[in-house]
């Protein structure tokens, strides 16, 4: 125990400390490498031998953090492109940079950086464990993302990494889906159609919704809760259930299957959105601004224009990308009250996944990925600036 | 001799279509499609659309790709009072039901489709394929095996019968099979040693089923199950599975078009047919469009040009031999590749589909 609890600067002990947990580090890389080959417990040995020498070799002759850890990812990758070829020098280098940093890590002390002097070995542990789960979650919320993008450059009809992929070959990649995106009709139909549909269910949403929020903001409004709740009940209710009303009442009022049809329904879904994030805004709202407004003469409308509206513009505008996200994203309810004439892209991509797994969908898919960040950076620059007017972060 | 035939057929089509439309006064400009996407709706686009929009330019074609829950839609359709649909591609089964339920029209096939170029009225072309009244035949497809080439462990073997499937001692690896009972369970019987045209009888008992159940407990744990058509071509390509059931033409694709080290096994492949119906309720002028499309796009000369862009046999006796050579290998019903079949036996189906089903998803979930 003794050995565990050091003063930061120094070193803990290296054989029954820094050596183990690398050799197990290790271990857990050498299983890995081990099951993908039918070599399970040959890899989980040489793993964390190869784990203990790292650990040893860098404790002793290379104590630097980053000339180690970047010494370490050298051999290792070396190491992988003799007995793997280039994906052995990618995968090499990647484990080797992270058992260079865990074992300094650990030999240098660091791994104590966050907690104070005085916290016991469980502490520092449960400190780093949650670190570490962090991470995790981390991970597996972006890794499919992150696959993803790769995948769409594949030059093959698959789903695949071809060994021509993994062996980094330029034969291996292609823009040919992103080729097929922008030539195949079908796929233009399906992108005329999103870029037809979100805007006009956007723009509706925005201006009811906005309205919405200012009257429910009154506070002689009655039923001001009830009325709120029915409002953003397409938020709470499953999806299908919105769909299938929809597809028969607008059946009966001969809206299915048109285009006003979709970007009304598109559009009750993104009420909510702005009535939410505007409400949000209108809680900072100085009343008196509106009664100074109206003691100048002007009128209510007037007053809308040119004093509140610029004033809660950001919250407007986040709403508004939201409910542009909502619309270009939904496949549901658009499958039901859409026909085959207002194909949007989801639904597109929908088809495309059931009936022909082809990479055009990746295409697709990385190209509103990228879409999708940018919308959401802004909304989050523009919630910064909004707080930062309203003075309530500094700077 | 062909080009003789070729002509006859243009003029017999023309002809016909002509009299068919003037006979029914106005016809809608729009016309929805319904289909199944992928390489199979692309046959019919080249095939069918592509030309009778060269007819009539005006005419706008859509195309859904909603053909697996055709049933579904169209039950859901009728409740609302909509019919969106004009014509829908669906296999037998699902016609059959959709007849039943009166949600499909009845077909005059003589009438309303072309003859043969000979002049043989449509019924006798398409002879016993026209399984329901509702029905209009297009292809014959065929679920078989796809096999990968390269695999190591085989040791330079390759399976050449559907028994092969269940053998993992000289076959060892991953298989992709449908997640169904439909084929599975014949194929399970069949290699179980039970005789071709004793399957459906064995498997209308209980301990029948649970032998069934047991041939393909033992591979069980080496099978991932498949639901959309796509899946096996990409399982293959991955090499994610070694061996693995689908359409022909989905293989036929990946073999030709993708070149992947890939083979057909065509033992014991089972025979299914894929058609047109026409869902009931159609207001006139669209009614109209839709019978002067069928009556184009089903006719000896259209059938066989379909057969240029997937591997799946014409439903017309008469549009066989125009069938191009390159493709006849290809072909289910080529006599090298149809030496032991099995024919998708509807109406046992119809009986049993609910309860082994049923049987299936609970032995799945085992």
């Amino acid at each position: 125990m003794t050995t565990i609890v050091t003063p930061r600067g120094t070193s803990p002990s290296l054989t029954g400390f820094t050596i183990p947990l690398t050799a197990a580090l290790g271990g857990f890389f050498g299983l890995l490498a081990g099951s993908a080959n039918d070599m399970v417990l040959a890899g989980l040995v040489a793993g964390a031998a190869i784990g203990a020498a790292t650990a040893w070799v860098l404790a002793r002759f290379l104590p630097d953090r980053r000339r180690g850890k970047w010494a370490t990812a050298a051999v290792y990758a070396l190491g992988g492109l003799l007995s793997g070829g280039t994906t052995g020098l990618v995968a090499g280098g990647v484990i080797g940079l992270v058992m260079g940093w865990f074992a300094l890590w650990l030999h240098s002390g660091r791994y104590r950086a966050g907690v104070p002097v005085y916290a016991t070995p469980l502490q520092v542990l449960w400190h780093n464990s949650y670190l570490f789960i962090c991470g995790l979650i981390f991970f597996f919320l972006i890794a499919p993302i992150i696959v993803v993008i790769p995948l769409s450059f594949n030059a093959e009809e698959f789903f695949t990494f071809t060994p021509k992929m993994l062996a980094l070959d330029p034969e291996g990649y292609s823009l040919r889906h992103y080729r097929d995106f922008f030539t195949n009709p079908d796929w233009q139909q399906a992108l005329r159609n999103s870029v037809r549909i979100a805007p006009a269910a956007t723009l509706l949403s925005v201006s009811l919704g906005t309205l919405a929020a200012i009257g429910l903001s009154r506070p002689h409004v009655p039923f001001r809760r009830a009325i709120m709740a029915i409002l953003i009940s397409p938020m709470i209710v499953p999806l299908i259930i919105s769909a299938a009303g929809m597809y028969f009442f607008y059946s009966r009022i001969g809206l299915q299957g048109t285009y006003a049809g979709v970007v009304l329904a598109h559009a009750a879904l993104g009420i909510p959105f702005v009535i939410i994030t505007v409400t949000a805004t209108l809680v900072g709202f100085d009343e008196s601004l509106t009664r100074a407004s109206a003691s100048m003469g002007a009128g209510p409308v007037r007053t809308f224009f040119r004093v509140q509206m610029p004033l809660i513009l950001p919250g407007v505008i986040s709403g508004a990308l939201f409910a542009f996200i909502t619309s270009f994203d939904e496949v549901v309810v658009v499958l039901f009250v859409g026909s085959a004439g207002q194909k949007t892209l989801p639904w597109q991509m929908f088809t495309g996944l059931r009936e022909q797994i082809s990479p055009t969908i990746l295409a697709v898919a990385t190209i509103l990925v990228t879409l999708s960040i940018l919308l959401l950076t802004t909304v989050e620059l523009l919630r910064r600036r909004s707080e930062r007017l309203r003075g309530m972060s500094p700077g | 001799m062909k080009r003789k035939i070729l002509l006859a057929t243009a003029a017999a089509t023309a002809i016909g279509g002509a009299a068919f439309a003037a006979s029914h006064g106005m016809m809608s400009n729009k016309l929805v499609l319904v289909s199944w996407g992928g390489a199979y709706q692309n046959s019919q686009v080249k095939a069918y659309a592509e030309p009778y929009k060269a007819m009539h330019p005006k005419v706008e074609i859509i195309w859904d790709e909603s053909s697996a829950e055709a049933v579904a839609k169209l039950r859901a359709m009728n409740e609302a009072g909509n019919i969106t649909w004009d014509v829908v591609d669906v296999v037998a089964s699902d016609a059959i039901r959709l007849c039943d339920e009166g949600l499909a029209m009845e077909i005059d096939h003589d009438k309303m489709l072309a003859p043969a170029p000979d002049g043989t009225p449509a019924s006798e072309d398409f002879g016993e394929l026209i399984v329901s009244e509702c029905f209009i035949p297009q292809i014959v497809y065929s679920t078989t095996f796809g096999y990968r080439t390269d695999v190591a462990e085989w040791g330079g073997k390759e399976p050449d019968d559907v028994c092969d499937v269940f053998d993992l001692e000289t076959f060892p690896g991953k298989r992709s099979l449908e997640k169904r009972p439909i084929n599975n369970l014949e194929w399970a019987l069949y290699c179980d040693g039970v005789a071709k045209e004793d399957i459906y009888d064995v498997l209308e008992t209980e301990e029948g089923q649970a032998r069934a159940f047991a041939k393909l407990d033992t591979i069980k744990d080496q099978v991932i199950w498949w639901s959309a058509g796509a899946d096996t071509p990409q399982l293959l390509a991955d090499g994610e599975v070694v061996i693995g059931s689908t359409y022909n033409g989905r293989l036929f694709d990946l073999i030709v078009n993708q070149k992947q080290p890939v083979k057909m096994l065509w033992d014991m492949q089972v025979f299914d047919l894929d058609g047109w119906i026409i869902p009931n309720g159609l207001p006139e002028d669209r009614l109209a469009r839709a019978l002067d499309f069928v009556y184009f796009a089903t006719d000896t000369q259209r059938l066989a040009d379909q057969a240029k862009y997937i591997s799946y046999g014409p439903a017309r006796k008469s549009s066989a031999p125009l069938v191009p050579d390159h493709m006849k290998p290809h072909m289910p019903t080529d006599p090298e590749n149809a030496k032991n079949t099995l024919l998708y036996n509807y109406e046992w189906w119809a009986d049993y589909r609910d309860d082994l089903d049923a049987k299936f998803q609970a032995w799945l979930a085992k």
